[in-house]
């Protein structure tokens, strides 16, 4: 095979959540009353870049054959906390932002430790740790409230030179300086390695809980992210339980859409991007086409289900049956 | 190194405590010091009343925790149980708005649609082979979303009817309320069903090594289906009863069963990768966890302390024994 058909193979899902993307956009646009301006553009990517910060952290994990059920907890933990933080003059505003930071590296560093050095199951510890970071969350915002530096908030919520959203630049960013020297650095290859075959790499002398250990703090790092942009997005700080869960089901939805594979060691974080972006474009879609937003939760629900059913076409291609069986 | 010292206390004990799970020996030892720790705020902790009126609350998360110990003993999760419980509740308060047959087919109905959930679930995990976490997670969504149509985002007005209130909140027995009557029961049918017929040593079989089950002439995946089909319908029942209590449904009144379902079984003792774990180490979980919510809302802790509280008791005890074997 020639070199670009394994970059084919491997980038298939990528490209595939890509098209979902650019159809669904298509449709939304030309049914939108407004049509294709910057100002469509520019609420889209704002609602999508929410999901798209938080899908990338449930990738990093997934990615490792575990699973994250408190990064919707992080994210509403350091919404919570840049809604105290993320105030004042310039230099306590980037001290916040530092901290807000630094508190979602150390949410996903914790899951890490609890993951990788207590040998806990991924699914438990992390539900157990989602509630504890919801209730620090609940502690630090009782009511929905708090404020944030506008001046910031507004720059990055805004467009740049007047049509690019900012918030697609800030996503391009953190890909640029989170998600690309990950994958390509020793702990990223062990990462996939670990979610590819734990005990081949295990082998191999691969750094596995190194490697494991960074994709859950990078995880932490990437939905406070999400947490700060939300705060942005929203002027306030909310301790909302049920918004919580729906942004780790979303971003686990989106990986999926985004062509991660949820037994490990398959996909990237830019398929589950468009994967976050198409699902957001999809739940859009009833409200131009005038449904009754009692709906959407429904809607929501079918097109994951339908999302992870498509998984089930590897079965086609099984030749022996004891493959059913991992 | 401390595995002789134990062997060597443990052979000089009673063959009933040698034989005994850590686990649940654990679990039933946090009990105790609950018990100990809640008689010191307050005298009537330890009074008959209280205590039958904590199993009484302990039989609702015990039957829903029935269900979640046959998926988990599978070695799969189920995440449904928030809306499965909820879709219990609402639909037997929906039937009973529909004449007289409808009060009759109110329960039956709400577990009914609970196990429809659970066979999804079940179709999903054993037949199309997708993770439990994300069938089960998905499923969750899509009765949500129903519910949410059906409701119009409000908790609905149909109350429960005089049969489910029985069931929660009534005594057939003098003193043993029937929430915990209906609890043994179910507890019963399913320690004989675990450790009495070919269903049950087929779950723990799949749980170890579902390939070798399969291989033994086991039609696993049936198995799989009406394990998780017995979870949904639990849940829905559990959701049934709690509506009876509370003598209606509401929107998100499954949410509080998720985490103490699980937590429940896994601090009882069941492994979560399946294949091993004992009903009597569920039901110490159901009852230590209970009290731990009680103990919180004696101390009058508001609902961040409890959750906090929650979680990292749950995570301390899994390390204490709930941890995988290392990878060698």
């Amino acid at each position: 095979m020639k070199d670009w058909r394994y970059w084919l193979a491997e980038q298939r899902g990528t490209l595939l959540a890509f098209g979902i993307f650019i159809v669904m956009f298509a449709i939304y646009t030309s049914n939108h009353p407004a049509g294709f301006t910057a100002n469509v553009v520019q609420t889209a990517s704002n609602k999508g870049v929410l999901l798209a910060f938080v899908a990338m952290a449930q990738t990093l994990v997934v990615i490792t054959a575990g699973i994250d059920l408190s990064v919707g907890m992080i994210f509403t933990l350091t919404n919570c906390l840049a809604s105290w933080l993320v105030i004042g003059s310039g230099v306590e505003t980037a001290f916040g932002v530092a901290a807000v930071l630094g508190t979602g590296l150390l949410c996903g560093a914790i899951n890490g430790a609890i993951v990788i050095y207590g040998r806990l199951q991924p699914i438990v510890a992390t539900i157990a740790t989602g509630a504890v970071y919801f209730g620090i969350a609940l502690l630090l915002r009782p009511f929905p409230g708090g404020s944030v530096n506008e001046g910031l908030a507004d720059a990055l919520t805004g467009r740049l030179f007047g049509v690019v959203p900012a918030s697609l630049v800030a996503l391009l960013a953190v890909v640029l300086v989170v998600w690309v020297p990950f994958s390509r650095s020793v702990l990223g290859r062990a990462a996939y390695a670990a979610g590819s075959s734990e005990m081949a790499a295990y082998m191999s002398g691969v750094p596995i809980r190194r490697g494991k250990f960074t994709a859950y703090a990078l995880a932490g790092l990437l939905a406070a992210i999400g947490g700060l942009f939300l705060t942005f997005f929203t002027y306030t700080g909310d301790a909302a339980y049920a918004s919580g869960n729906a942004y780790t089901l979303f971003s686990i939805a989106a990986v999926v859409l985004g062509g991660v594979s949820l037994f490990g060691g398959k996909g990237s974080a830019i398929g589950a991007i468009f994967g976050a972006l198409a699902f957001r474009t999809i739940g859009d879609l009833l409200f131009v086409f005038d449904f009754d937003p009692l709906w959407q939760p429904l809607f929501q629900g079918v097109i994951l289900l339908i999302a992870v059913s498509l998984g089930a076409f590897g079965l086609f291609r099984v030749r022996n049956r004891l493959e059913w069986f991992l | 190194m401390s595995e002789t010292t134990i062997g060597g206390i443990a052979n000089r004990m009673p063959k009933f405590i040698r034989r005994a799970d850590p686990a649940v020996v654990t679990a039933f030892a946090c009990i105790v010091l609950l018990l100990f720790v809640g008689s010191l705020y307050s005298r009537s902790f330890l009074s008959p009343e209280y205590l039958l009126q904590q199993l009484k609350v302990a039989s609702f998360l015990g039957v829903i925790a029935t269900g979640m110990m046959l998926v988990i003993l599978l070695g799969q999760i189920d995440l449904s149980v928030p809306w499965s419980v909820a879709v219990g509740a609402m639909m037997a308060c929906a039937a009973a708005a529909y004449g007289p047959v409808g009060v009759a087919l109110a329960i039956p109905f709400g577990i009914f649609c609970g196990v429809l959930i659970g066979i999804v679930n079940g179709i999903g995990v054993a037949y199309l082979r997708i993770p439990s976490m994300i069938i089960t997670l998905a499923t969750n969504a899509v009765a949500q979303g129903l519910m949410v149509v059906y409701t119009g985002g409000f908790s609905p007005q149909d109350s429960a009817t005089a049969a489910m209130r029985y069931l929660a909140t009534g005594f057939a027995i003098p003193a043993v309320p029937n929430a915990v009557i209906i609890w043994v029961l179910i507890g019963a049918a399913t320690v004989f069903v675990l450790s009495r017929t070919g269903f049950g040593r087929t779950v723990y079989g799949i749980g170890n090594r579902e390939r070798a089950a399969y291989l033994s002439g086991i039609d696993t995946r049936r198995v799989v289906m009406i394990a998780f089909a017995v979870s949904g319908g639990l849940s829905a029942f559990g959701g049934v009863l709690l509506a009876g209590y509370a003598s209606k449904a509401a929107q998100s009144m499954g949410d509080a069963y998720l985490l103490p379902s699980i937590a429940a079984v896994v601090l009882g003792g069941t492994s979560i990768l399946g294949g091993r774990g004992s009903y009597l180490g569920t039901v110490a979980g159901v009852i230590l966890i209970t009290l731990l919510q009680s103990i919180l809302s004696v101390m009058q802790m508001p609902e961040a302390g409890r959750q906090i509280i929650y979680g990292v008791v749950i995570v301390a005890m899994l390390l204490l024994y709930g941890r995988a074997p290392a990878s060698r």
